[in-house]
């Protein structure tokens, strides 16, 4: 035994070093396996880090590390004076990645971007339906199919969309993974080879790395795209080691067997912070936690009620328990990272006797109400049950009886939408595009109180929702960040919810990397990371 | 021996339809449905819902539904996946191998230990050896898998560094899978080096699925020797003066197996749920995490499929088990 594993180290470390002379290679202990390799059909973020973000580019991008667009495929735009026409200017010399049974003949071009649109908003397009069942909901949810009324080629470089009504968040909409650009000649070619499919298991793209191959649930390889367009990766590979628990993650981390892995448990930061041969980026999350009171049903149809229960529950008593200090006390629905976060705004301070009080006066004694705590663990929520835990004892204090349901995930958000729902839901969200509106128009508009929505409190405040569309038909950002802090202001007035947390983000990593970036929108992407020798 | 491979064929037909049943069944009780799973927090508007729904089949009647699936079964479609939108059969063969090759790799680790440790603490019943490897099977069986893992893991692979953390093999080697057995296609790659890298990365997930089935192996042969060596024959063999190791070898091994082998085989049923956890833990790309990850999701043709699958395993080694007898003790197979 003492042999066969001395020997064991000595191959293994001979084969360290010859990786080190012949190629940089990246390792990532990613948290879970790619639904697929197409960005469009999918939903999560998972699929879109080993998909999207190395192979393919799209008309717009977030620039890195920030939400902000900027041009990606499309080098400059333009928008009509009513805003519902972009036109938008294609960059010329960007090629396409090979395989080894595709080679592009062409560059990137306007009938690629077309084709990408289009097959996913058109049912009767005929690669609409590739794969027997598949489904676009990301484009349908962004509410794409009611949106764009039309996608023109102008000329080769040039492609014109019209909106049905002006869009102030299209742009950002478009630099999302779903909106990822797929070459129509692949496309083409697997068609006449009958293998449609593979659009989906050999992806092509323009992006900073080539897809070389996928062994289920084990192990991804890519390639540095030497012809890409943009700033040439600095590592030769990358590869992801599909490695689900997160203490296995860590340990593979400190033994050398990957550079960089996401979502540490929150019991293990200390630890990492005290381990030399390892760093941890931290930065704020673009999500909130959040408690909705169901704002159709008395008591909690009035806002002094909501005011009164949001100051009894000890804010800070949940960051420091549930999150493990890693997140900061929420007072808006949007993150502090988000363009137009109103700072102005004074949060409800801890109050219980007051809370009482007020409670009081309106008549509310001996309440008993129930708490939703979601059995998942999700980014904005660590631990919903011991967070459930915490309000309950707060709420015993001013008089308020609170029992804790709880439900599978799946019947969770939908019993937590049924009209007549009683008590209140722990639940959260995490951006998708950066834009306020995608907070507030999903989680909080009138729109989204309905079935089928988001809006757990059922709120529906017509100046609130006025000011909202105002805002998304409006293009000018300083404008639309006046509309949005106003629409704050209303929101902290009525209280539909109690703000939780906006947790923080950390992403551990070998002492040697160097150059990653954040993202505020949780993806990790791999182009900027070098490694020291 | 024909007639008495028929009957246990025959068998299997009404079982195998009782677990299409329990297949089909099991996972659409489970509350949530895939649609709701798939929108997430956003939520989906019930028309959306009804749509997606009538796509994907679910609209029918539940009995329609299940003979649908039975009639596809029978012509050898096991349905696709609802999130990766592949054939079942596809992905379960992509990943079987991996999963057979850690199960065969436990059981005979099980096996190999168990059954000596067994005979040996049978045979010198209440000494010490008896005392300690008798209390570590008990320690064994009521050993949590996914802590144990992580035990060894962070003992072995982290304090000591002696075996990699998770995978199937280094990340250095890379060779098409042809097989999809590690072992062989490591060899068969002919890099230097892959063949020891495979060894070494199914090291401990080996040992942490074998535990459990050691305890209950080496339990099973102790008190399996115990009493045949009470019996008339073994006293008589050794009134005899036959040697006391052609007693316990020959005379006394060979019927106590019996009920061992029996054991061995209903262990296949706690590999796989152990495979759950040890797969998850190692990072195994195996069919034990496919499935949870397939449950979790209600991927219904996956779960349906895929246990009919594995039921189909079992029930092929249970098969072989009770041919086994036969080979073991001629009496079972004249009866």
């Amino acid at each position: 035994m003492k042999y066969l594993s001395r020997s064991l180290l000595a191959v293994s470390a001979l084969a360290l070093t010859t990786a080190v002379a012949e190629a940089k290679t990246f390792v990532y202990c990613s948290e879970a396996s790619p639904e697929g390799f197409d960005p469009s059909p999918y939903t999560a973020g998972t699929t879109f880090d080993a998909s999207a973000h190395p192979v393919y580019n799209r008309l717009t991008e977030f620039k890195k590390g920030t939400t902000e667009v900027e041009p990606g495929l499309a080098e400059s735009w333009e928008v009509s004076e009513d805003g519902t026409v972009y036109t938008f200017k294609l960059r010329q010399g960007v090629k396409w990645q090979s395989n080894d049974r595709f080679t592009p003949t062409r560059d990137f071009n306007a009938d690629d971007v077309i084709f990408s649109f289009q097959r996913q908003g058109d049912p009767n397009h005929p690669w609409h339906q590739y794969i027997p069942g598949i489904t676009y909901e990301y484009y349908t949810s962004m509410d794409m199919p009611n949106l764009v009324k039309s996608i023109e080629k102008v000329d080769d470089y040039t492609v014109k969309f019209t909106l049905n009504q002006p869009e102030a968040p299209f742009l950002a909409n478009i630099a999302m993974p779903f909106a990822s650009i797929v070459s129509k000649e692949y496309a083409d070619a697997l068609d006449q080879a009958g293998t449609r499919e593979d659009l989906n298991n050999m992806p092509i793209g323009t992006g900073p790395f080539k897809f070389v191959a996928y062994q289920k649930d084990a192990v991804i390889r890519y390639q540095k795209n030497a012809d890409y367009w943009g700033e040439a990766p600095k590592i030769d590979d990358l590869i992801f080691a599909i490695t689900p628990d997160s203490s296995v993650r860590l340990q593979k981390l400190k033994a050398g067997e990957c550079h960089l892995m996401p979502y540490p448990a929150p019991a293990d930061l200390e630890a990492i912070k005290a381990d030399t041969s390892l760093k941890l980026d931290e930065q704020p999350g673009l999500n909130v936690g959040y408690l909705a009171y169901n704002t159709t049903m008395a008591p909690f149809d009035n806002p002094k009620v909501r005011k009164a229960l949001n100051m009894a529950i000890n804010k800070q008593a949940i960051i420091d328990g549930v999150f493990q200090g890693a997140a900061e006390p929420a007072k808006n629905p949007i993150p502090p990272t988000m363009w137009s976060y109103n700072d102005s705004i004074q949060d409800d301070s801890y109050d219980p006797q007051a809370a009482k009080a007020m409670l009081e006066a309106e008549g509310v004694t001996g309440l008993s109400m129930n708490i939703w705590a979601m059995p998942v663990q999700r980014p904005y929520m660590p631990n919903a049950r011991r967070t459930a835990e915490l309000m309950q004892e707060d709420l015993s204090k001013v008089g308020v009886n609170a029992q804790i349901v709880s439900y599978e995930w799946g019947e969770y958000l939908s019993k937590s939408m049924e009209a007549g729902r009683d008590g209140a839901v722990i639940l959260g969200w995490t951006g998708d595009n950066g834009d306020p509106d995608n907070f507030l128009s999903v989680l909080l508009s009138c729109d989204s109180a309905k079935e089928g929505g988001a809006n757990r409190a059922f709120w529906c405040n017509e100046e609130f929702s006025d000011l909202l569309q105002k805002a998304k038909a409006t293009a000018d950002q300083a404008e639309r960040t006046k509309l949005y802090e106003q629409a704050q202001v209303i929101f902290k007035d009525q209280a539909p919810w109690l703000t939780i947390a906006h947790s923080t983000q950390y992403v551990p990593m070998r002492s040697e990397v160097s150059g990653f970036v954040m993202s505020p929108l949780g993806d990790f992407t791999f182009e900027t990371v070098d490694l020291a020798e | 021996m024909v007639r008495f491979l028929l009957s246990k064929l025959l068998y299997l037909v009404p079982t195998f339809l009782g677990i299409t049943i329990v297949a089909f069944g099991f996972v659409r009780i489970l509350p949530g449905d895939p649609v709701l799973l798939m929108a997430g927090e956003r939520g989906v508007s019930p028309e959306r819902h009804a749509e997606l729904s009538a796509q994907l089949g679910f609209d029918k009647p539940i009995v329609m539904q299940y003979l649908d699936f039975l009639g596809r079964l029978l012509q050898g479609d096991l349905g696709n996946s609802l999130v990766t939108k592949k054939p079942v059969l596809t992905e379960f063969l992509a990943l079987f191998p991996a999963t057979v090759e850690l199960g065969l790799c436990a059981i005979v680790i099980a096996t190999l230990v168990g059954v000596p440790v067994g005979v040996l603490a049978a045979i010198k019943r209440g000494s010490w050896f008896d005392q300690v490897s008798m209390t570590s099977a008990l320690v064994g069986f009521s050993m949590p898998i996914f802590w144990w893992g992580l035990l060894l893991i962070i003992f072995f692979s982290g304090y000591l560094g002696w075996t990699p953390v998770s995978g199937r093999i280094s990340l250095m080697y890379f060779f098409p899978q042809g097989t999809g057995f590690m072992l062989i296609d490591s060899l068969m790659s002919g890099q230097d080096g892959a063949f020891a890298s495979a060894v070494s990365h199914l090291i401990l997930p080996s040992i942490v699925l074998a535990t459990i089935p050691l305890a209950v192996i080496a339990r099973q042969t102790r008190s399996a020797m115990l009493e045949v060596m009470g019996e008339d024959y073994v006293r008589t063999a050794r009134a005899k003066g036959m040697p006391r190791r052609r007693v316990i070898g020959v005379h006394a091994l060979r019927n106590a197996m019996i009920p061992v082998v029996t054991t061995i085989g209903l262990q296949i049923g706690v590999l796989i749920a152990g495979a759950i956890l040890t797969e998850t833990i190692f990072s195994w790309p195996g069919i034990g995490k496919w499935m949870i990850d397939s449950i979790s999701r209600r991927d219904y043709p996956v779960v349906q499929s895929g246990l009919l699958l594995i039921a189909g395993m079992v029930m092929v080694v249970n098969l072989l088990v009770d041919l086994t007898y036969g080979l073991i003790n001629p009496r079972i197979r004249a009866t």
